[in-house]
């Protein structure tokens, strides 16, 4: 039972990046990856947990209170505002290529001869 | 290379994988017995010396504050590509396309109840996102989500149908200066470290009396310069995605 | 590790494994809405609501817009390079 976030994260990054491989359109590809990247969420915020830890949030507990880690959840904080825009710059990837090969599947795209 | 060969080399390296992972991950400490050093030191030193009760605000915006000037210029750079590739495609769409006219903006089918909660969503939305960034280092908040909230406010507009009352509101470019100047406003507080206490983006304003709102030094200041980058990084992407759509439509077919 | 972790936990796996076999791109949009709540109250229970506040937002409302907005421009390219085709063809 103590394993489960773990388990939980290593299923979602394998069937994410099953997403990746077997997607037939491009907005497929990026969408999976956010599957992917919640995987890595749960890993780091399952390492900072501590049992009967409180939020790292000292106004209304004593400060001398167990808390849970504050550093990990500052790495996933980021991240998460930070990857919505790195998606972005992905989703206008897949508008350029649509426009360029006419078609969203990954199996049509080829290189770019000019 | 075919979808039939990628299914192939996943079948064989999947499986793999997924052991590979369960196998390393186990070497992880049981979930709930966190003994990292760090963590636990900053937890018991730091509402003492800056008192902020906030203590994942101030890890963002004093401790380690150098991590976040990266991550937020990373945002820039990411919402600089996404601007430049769609202007680009803009603008050559808006060639092909000029003997085409603009279509009237309206959803149709925006109901009035969808209008009416829209209008009493937009100040909830904004006064929510400045209490967030005011108050990121007493209560949970901070500058990134005061950031996203505040973007999502003039996003309600959208939601009422009117995408071009969105665009007056918040034209272009006055989302490009709040995001230029929320970046610079950052990396120029940090200057101010540089100059009052001779380590750069070090809490040189005074610390004041733990759970009031004028406390925790310089960490509020960071708050306002990152929401006001990301606020405008959003509503940038965000219109730049919609104005391909919506204003640049084609006749009847 | 308490009753809500774990069914939050499995909310997140099941919602998660959907997104990647839902067929239609713009259905996958709106469970991936829902995974982003699923998340949130993950987080939530981890006990990190900062970590909760800002994948609420960005989970609900910040990736759908975009990802609906790329698809409609998807769609009307498709549309637009169609009618080109069938003009020539009937030139």
């Amino acid at each position: 039972m103590n394993f489960a976030p773990f388990a939980a994260a290593a299923w979602l990054f394998v069937i994410g990046l099953y997403g990746v491989v077997s997607s037939q359109h491009l907005v497929r590809t990026v969408l999976s990856l956010t599957v992917v990247q919640s995987s890595t969420y749960l890993v780091l915020l399952g390492v900072g947990y501590r049992l009967g830890g409180k939020a790292p949030i000292v106004a209304d507990i004593p400060t001398k209170a167990k808390l849970v880690d504050p550093v990990v959840q500052v790495l996933v904080l980021t991240d998460v505002v930070i990857e919505a825009t790195v998606l972005a710059l992905l989703l206008a990837l897949v508008i350029q290529a649509h426009k360029r090969f006419g078609s969203v599947d990954p199996a049509d795209l080829r290189l770019l001869r000019n | 290379m075919s979808r039939r060969v990628r299914l192939l080399l996943f079948a064989c390296g999947g499986p793999g994988l997924l052991a590979v992972l369960l196998i390393g991950l186990h070497g992880l400490p049981a979930f709930g017995d966190f003994h990292g050093a760090y963590g636990l030191v900053v937890d018991h030193v730091e509402p003492g010396q800056r008192r902020a009760t906030d203590i994942v605000t101030a890890l963002n915006f004093d401790l380690r504050a150098f991590d976040t000037l990266g991550e937020e210029f990373i945002l820039f750079a990411s919402v600089s590509g996404v601007a430049l590739l769609l202007r680009h495609l803009r603008d050559e769409d808006e060639e092909v396309e000029s003997s085409r006219s603009v279509a009237d903006h309206r959803f149709a089918g925006a109901s009035d109840a969808l209008r009416v909660l829209s209008l009493v969503l937009i100040p909830l939305l904004v006064s929510l996102g400045v209490y967030l960034a005011l108050h990121g280092a007493l209560t949970p908040g901070g500058g990134f989500q005061a950031g996203v909230v505040l973007a999502a406010g003039p996003l309600a507009i959208l939601l009422a149908g009117r995408y071009l009352a969105l665009k007056r509101v918040a034209p272009e470019w006055m989302l490009e200066a709040g995001d230029a100047a929320g970046a610079t406003a950052y990396a120029l507080i940090g200057l101010g470290g540089l100059i009052f206490a001779a380590v750069y983006l070090k809490n040189f304003l005074p610390l004041g009396t733990s759970g009031h709102l004028l406390s925790a030094g310089m960490m509020p200041l960071n708050s306002i310069a990152v929401g006001l980058e990301v606020a405008g990084a959003f509503l940038l992407t965000w219109t730049e995605f919609l104005d391909q759509d919506l204003l640049v439509t084609r006749e009847e077919l | 590790m308490t009753a809500l972790q774990a069914a939050a936990l499995i909310v997140v796996v099941v919602a998660g494994t959907a997104i990647v076999f839902v067929p239609d791109p713009l259905r996958q949009t709106l469970v991936l809405s829902m995974f982003g709540l699923a998340l949130t109250l993950l987080f939530f229970v981890f006990q990190a609501p900062d970590v909760a506040l800002s994948e609420l937002v960005v989970g609900s409302v910040g990736m759908p817009v975009i990802i609906l907005a790329a698809l409609r421009k998807i769609a009307t390219h498709t549309a637009i390079r169609e009618e080109e085709e069938r003009k020539e063809g009937g030139e």
